[in-house]
């Protein structure tokens, strides 16, 4: 039954007296500051990255204003490299690495296992807080003018020549990136020893999988952005030339270390969207999902190439072009997986009863935008290419396509997908599926103008840019203001289904995965008896799961 | 069974899930500490691949009587941490406090003789910015900056390698004093089983910090 408008899911009859739930369980802010609920855990975050998100995109759209002309009339080219700066360290650090692990990952990753809650609760809100403290020093010194390198931070700018305040924000960044560990240790040690009973390795939900590679990444990535960070501050400090080579340092030093973790961590950002979709697709088109082991292996393929594929940044950086062309070819094996997984769900529909509900719109988005950043990917692994296009707005463009057009929509179609398990209310649907199509279009006429921009040969990091540029520039500009009306969307009408939005069931997308076995909201340990597993995941062939149940 | 009770987490099914779980965040912690020495590790062979003369130089003038002191009562504190260890897990109060104590007093004697080290060093003008003697590199014809950095690479990696051993120098004595008021019981022995390993990961840093640091070229004498 493929068709545009869902019946409403019937209100589930509530019995006079519910059981508690996680949200009415205590009250109070102490009984939130100091919870240990995973589920509680991951509110704290999802309004944490809210606010980060809005900060960042507010930077953004002055960074759009001021391209909207040719001359730098806005801002001056000082405060637009810090401009451009905040945006890019806010949205990486404190948004998208954090997104889809800490709220949806929190949420879910317990009750899709069938545990009680993850490995170390306690663990768990102190990365919370460690978080907090990481963002409270970044946003500090941005308020106090922040830092000019971008968040590359590369040497010798960023440890010799730059008068802004670099420690402060690597500091802060590297306080972050603990909280980062201790998430994927929990991630890791919960996925390998909190399972429930029958939950063997191939009955995992695929948003498992992705999650489990995401925090291997985490775990080995992070530490080496925490030390590359460390040294830039000791030769700001101490003038010793680590990094510097007028100091006898290699600058070259610092680009392996920096991307080792940078690049591991575009990886960190897209696989949790990837396991989105895995969940999402077959939900919404009623199909088991198609190749379940070469969806799994493939998240860890991709984690695992990722690993060795950072040169690709550094092609006109001087290294050397045997290792250059060892870093092209490798770079072009991280779209082997990709692909498995992108022909893996288009498969998925084939012959399946869809439902275009916002989840599936979102996710339907990652798709079409992860293929084609992914493709002009390959053009940027390519080494003449690259030299053409590197450091334009075409690698600008490239690269919000996976952050932006992939990985935020994945955590969008995670968000409507799973915000009746964590309210227990619906959100409206005619406005989930507008605003779903407003960001998709939005985004669109945002960036694929920059590709073009790119290929022209727009330089990034520019705030002022021969006039020739302007019309695309102005259509970029006019696209990011339809983005920002899209992402403006869902902030007010999920705060609206809060009070006001239909109760939505234990399972109203008539979902197979533990977490819909429970009550909406859950109760604090999940599951009134702890389930056995018996069946693979996604069995939406076996037998009809009537929707809106 | 009163007692094991209490012990178990509330989101723990029983007592060897709880332990396996806290098992695994050990390793895997020691995992992120690898990578986080791998970095220094990397830089360091970096520099001394392009700077190979220098680096033999400069290593020269480290103390190596010192550090290999260092290394001996290290690797004895690894020995009393694994006698505290069984003690623990067989029951033997007496002996399980005295080995935490001991522990934690090899890895204190290590912490006083590294800042000897370190005030050595700095009479023998071997701390950039502070006290270095550029003339006396130039005599030798090596550039100094170069030797700055294997120094800047040296105070790193021990000051580094020495807030570990503070960090776990306070986590032993912590423990000595609970195993001193009984915490402890063959069945509750994870808490010392994981510093253990926090304890002997501290002291492998060490192994490999002694020849990368110390030994590089001919020595011709030991301070």
């Amino acid at each position: 039954m493929s068709t545009l408008v869902s019946p409403a899911p019937a209100p589930a009859p509530q019995p006079a007296a519910a059981p508690k739930n996680y949200l009415n369980v205590a009250y109070g802010l102490k009984s939130w500051l100091l919870t240990t609920d995973h589920k509680r855990i991951a509110i704290l975050y999802l309004v944490t990255i809210s606010l980060m998100f809005i900060l960042g995109g507010l930077a953004a759209s002055l960074i759009r204003m001021e391209l909207i002309t040719p001359d730098g009339n806005l801002v001056e080219a000082q405060t637009y490299n810090q401009l451009f700066s905040a945006h890019g360290i806010i949205m990486v650090w404190f948004f998208l690495i954090p997104s889809i692990p800490t709220v949806m990952g929190n949420f879910v990753i317990p009750m899709m296992i069938g545990a009680r809650d993850l490995a170390f609760p306690r663990l768990n809100l102190a990365s919370w807080y460690i978080f907090v403290l990481g963002a409270a020093v970044v946003l500090w010194t941005i308020l106090r003018g922040g830092v000019d390198t971008g968040w590359t931070f590369y040497p010798p700018y960023s440890t010799s020549s730059s008068y802004t305040n670099v420690i402060p924000v690597a500091a802060g960044i590297l306080i972050s990136g603990f909280s980062s560990i201790l998430t994927g240790l929990n991630f890791v040690v919960t996925v390998h020893r909190m399972r429930a009973p029958g939950m063997t390795w191939f009955r995992l939900p695929l948003f498992i999988w992705s999650l489990y590679a995401t925090s291997i990444i985490l775990i080995l990535a992070t530490p080496v952005l925490a030390m590359v960070l460390l040294l830039v501050a000791v030769e700001r400090i101490t003038g010793f030339g680590i990094f510097d080579p007028a100091l006898n340092g290699d600058p070259l030093l610092f680009q392996h270390l920096f991307w080792f973790y940078s690049h591991p961590a575009v990886y960190i950002m897209v696989l949790p969207a990837m396991g989105v979709v895995s969940e999402v697709f077959p939900c919404f088109a009623r199909k088991n999902i198609f190749g379940y082991r070469f969806v799994a292996f493939a998240s860890v393929a991709i984690a695992v190439f990722g690993f060795l594929v950072w040169g690709h940044h550094m092609f006109v950086a001087g290294q050397s072009a045997y290792a250059a062309m060892t870093f092209s070819v490798l770079s072009y094996l991280v779209a082997v997986p990709s692909a498995i997984k992108v022909f893996n769900w288009t498969a998925t529909l084939y012959k399946g009863s869809i439902a275009f509900d916002a989840p599936m719109l979102y996710a339907i988005g990652f798709i079409a935008m992860f293929t084609m950043g992914g493709l002009t990917g390959l053009f940027l692994a390519c080494l003449g290419l690259d030299i053409h296009v590197h450091d334009t707005y075409f690698v600008i463009a490239h690269f919000h396509f996976i952050m932006v057009g992939g990985m935020v929509m994945g955590y969008m179609s995670a968000l409507h997908f799973w915000w009746p398990k964590m309210t227990g209310r619906k959100y409206p649907e005619g406005w989930g599926r507008l605003a779903a199509l407003t960001i998709f279009f939005g985004f669109l006429m945002t960036f694929l103008p920059q590709f073009l921009l790119g290929y022209e040969g727009m330089p990034r990091r520019y705030y002022h840019y021969p006039p020739e540029f302007q019309v695309l520039n102005v259509m970029s500009s006019a696209g990011a203001t339809i983005l920002g009306a899209g992402y403006v969307l869902p902030l007010l009408y999920l705060l609206w289904s809060l009070k006001y939005g239909k109760p939505a069931g234990p399972n109203p997308w008539g979902a197979t995965g533990l977490e819909w076995q429970t009550r909406s909201p859950p109760p604090t340990d999940n599951f009134e008896v702890t389930p056995t597993v018996t069946t693979e995941p996604y069995n939406y062939s076996q037998e009809e799961v009537p929707r809106g149940g | 069974m009163e007692a094991s009770r209490t012990l178990l987490a509330h989101h723990f099914r029983d007592l060897d899930q709880q332990r396996e779980a806290q098992l695994a965040g050990m390793w895997i912690f020691l995992a992120t500490e690898v990578l986080v020495f791998g970095v220094l590790f990397t830089g360091y062979t970096a520099y001394r691949t392009i700077y190979p003369e220098a680096f033999a130089a400069a290593s020269q003038h480290l103390n190596l009587f010192i550090g290999g002191i260092n290394t001996i009562v290290l690797l004895s504190s690894s020995l009393t941490m694994v006698l505290a260890v069984y003690a623990t897990r067989a029951g033997r109060r007496r002996m399980q406090v005295a080995c935490l104590v001991l522990t934690a007093l090899l890895g204190t004697l290590f912490m006083v003789f590294k800042a000897a080290e370190y005030t050595i060093d700095y009479y023998d003008e071997l701390v950039p910015g502070m006290k270095f003697n550029q003339q006396e590199w130039l005599a030798q014809r090596v550039n100094p900056r170069e030797v700055q950095l294997f120094l800047m690479f040296y105070y790193i990696m021990t000051g580094l390698h020495a807030l570990h051993l503070s960090i776990g120098i306070g986590l032993i004595g912590v423990q000595a004093v609970l195993a001193w008021r009984g915490r402890f019981s063959p069945a509750n022995y994870m808490p010392v089983d994981l510093a253990g390993l926090y304890w002997h990961f501290v002291d492998v840093i060490w192994i490999f910090l002694l020849p990368l640091l110390y030994l590089v070229g001919t020595r011709t004498s030991l301070a």
